[in-house]
């Protein structure tokens, strides 16, 4: 069947068209130019390997690939496919290897990916002559995993399938650096478990969700009721100067509560004045050094690193968030909440009460993925039509409030600049 | 072999009708009825095998109080934006794995099947409740109910209780 072409209404980006979440080629050529080339994308934390020989296997685009410590103590992220028959042969998700194996033919690779071991590469010896083998000119060194290139920082590990990819910090741009280093300022990050969700959307709306403050203060009920994330909060939407990665800030208002009366902010229903907590433990914050940047303390800082990962910051609650494409119309969503190697026991518990709020069960993250499955199910049976981006207007740029959709419009402009090429 | 019961038959009568009361009150979409089956200090956890079996604390849904049920049963009527669907819970017999200072330690299978509107019904959630139950003078009570799943992909959200 011929895909529907994605035809842009308007020279902009505030008119986003249905095909772009619809259609098969397109993702095609999204995880080509978006994934496997110029990008980094986000493989883990180191916490998650700390022992030489810890591996963890994750994806990258749709690819799964193998995060891996050598005994050298050195960070290697190879391709789980044995450069053989190209079997995903790597199936345990964690553990401790010496090297890696494929169980098919027993090709065994060192932890950076290097072929060590191929059987019956000068063949077998039987009555007296020489059987099989590799051909004279086989060198293990050019059927190695392929092997690719590795960023970490603060903890946190990327990599790329493109060797030419700007560096790092190149690529994430000195704004959302600064807020990066906020978050991953150095100390040692632990690990307190995982959360794993299947979204039946395109990839590109989780992206998209985090570069909405439209919707926080009006789909997320605790949000508003609570003044954790109102449209009156003292806010600011930062960008990269490609305007693919952004930051959201937020700073909650002084007294707990925002200033003003909530129901005349949302204007909506959602807001619920009576509400009161049972206990009151799911909100118990308190408020960390690290907050502080500049003359500013944001309570909530939400991190879209184009195209593969959220970092959130949500009062105590950290976490990164992994978006893994699997075609067009669903991704797995894999989250992994984090704390720090000087939290006491009582900030671990903290963390750990918060993070009721988010993930797929989460008081306010549940409903996120419940409207990315609504818009794609509509998506699907029009794919002619576009959706309507221009709250705060048609163009681009940084805002010191959060009523607008410009990270969106944003994002579609570098989205249009590559893809269209 | 069958080992010796660690309770005798009223007990286990007992625990029988709460494991299924349990099942019949999630299933019926009267929320409140669900902080009524655990005591004030209860804790109550949703958690991935994964975390559950590599000693990582964080935990999908994670309660440490009747009032942090009522208040998540309030979520789901009043907050949680959600498609509407039913819940029906198959719960395995229960084994009494311990019993000490009157607290009963038992285990539970369980698969929950999701039905939307519109939609057939699909296997949701697999796992097992690891419990602590205690006697209490309002009958059994959950002191303690953690439920592991084998579930390895939530199918987008989570809502209502386990």
């Amino acid at each position: 069947m011929q895909e529907h072409p994605i035809h842009w209404e308007t020279e902009g980006t505030s008119r986003i068209p249905f095909a772009v979440y619809t259609n098969k080629d397109s993702h095609k050529k999204e995880l080509d130019r978006l994934f496997y080339k110029d990008h980094w994308s986000y493989v883990g934390l180191e916490a998650e390997i700390p022992n030489a020989g810890d591996f963890k296997r994750t994806v990258i685009g749709e690819r799964s690939v193998i995060m891996t410590r050598g005994q050298d103590g050195q960070i290697h992220v190879v391709e789980n496919v044995c450069a053989h028959r190209g079997m995903a042969f790597c199936r345990e998700r964690h553990g401790n290897k010496k090297e890696l194996v494929c169980p098919y033919h027993q090709w065994s690779y060192a932890l950076d990916g290097k072929l060590q071991g191929v059987p019956f590469r000068r063949g077998v010896r039987q009555d007296g002559k020489v059987n099989g083998g590799m051909p004279a000119d086989f060198d293990p060194k050019d059927h190695g995993l392929k092997s690719l290139k590795v960023a970490a920082r603060g903890g946190v590990v990327f990599a790329s399938f493109d060797h030419a990819v700007a560096p790092l910090e190149d690529y994430m741009g000195p704004t959302i650096l600064k807020y990066f280093d906020r978050l991953f300022n150095g100390r040692k990050l632990t690990l307190l478990g995982y959360n794993r969700q299947r979204i039946p959307g395109n990839w590109k709306l989780m992206q998209e969700n985090i570069k909405d403050p439209y919707h926080p203060g009006l789909l997320h009920t605790w949000f508003v009721t609570f003044g954790l994330w109102r449209a009156d909060n003292k806010s600011e939407l930062r960008m990269d100067e490609h305007h693919r990665h952004a930051a959201m800030i937020s700073t909650r208002g002084t007294s707990g509560q925002a200033t003003g009366q909530a129901s005349d902010v949302t204007q909506v229903s959602s807001f619920k004045a009576s509400m009161q907590l049972n206990d009151p433990s799911f909100l118990d914050i308190v408020p960390e050094p690290w907050w502080q940047l500049g003359d500013q303390v944001p309570t909530a800082v939400m991190m879209t690193l184009f195209p593969s990962v959220i970092f959130q910051q949500q009062v105590n609650s950290v976490s990164t968030r992994h978006i893994q494409p699997d075609g067009h119309g669903a991704f797995d969503f894999v989250w992994t909440h984090f704390g720090f190697e000087d939290d006491t026991p009582e900030m671990t518990q903290r963390r750990l009460r918060q993070a009721n709020l988010f993930g797929p069960a989460g008081f306010v993250s549940a409903d996120d993925g419940e409207v990315i499955e609504f818009s794609q199910e509509a998506f699907e049976t029009k794919p002619a039509h576009r959706t309507f981006a221009e709250l705060g207007g048609r163009d681009v740029g940084e805002t010191d409030h959060m009523v607008t959709e410009t990270l969106i419009r944003g994002m579609y402009e570098y989205w249009r600049k590559v893809m269209e090429d | 072999m069958m080992a010796k019961p660690l309770i005798d038959m009223q007990t286990w009568f007992d625990l029988q009708q709460l494991y299924a009361d349990y099942a019949s009150a999630v299933d019926s979409g009267q929320w409140h009825l669900w902080p009524e089956f655990f005591t004030e200090d209860c804790i109550y956890k949703l958690q991935p095998r994964e975390n559950h079996e590599r000693g990582f604390q964080l935990a999908t849904l994670f309660f440490t109080s009747k009032g942090m049920l009522k208040d998540r049963a309030y979520g789901i009527s009043e907050t949680i934006f959600h498609d509407p669907y039913y819940q029906r819970h198959v719960v395995g017999a229960p084994i009494v794995k311990k019993v000490e200072n009157g607290r009963i330690y038992s285990e539970a299978n369980y698969a929950v099947f999701r039905t939307k509107l519109d939609k057939e019904s699909t296997v949701y959630n697999v796992g097992r409740y690891l419990d602590t139950i205690v006697q209490t003078p309002e009958g059994f009570k959950f002191a303690e109910r953690l439920c592991v799943y084998d579930s390895e992909m939530i199918p987008n959200s989570i809502i209502y209780p386990i």
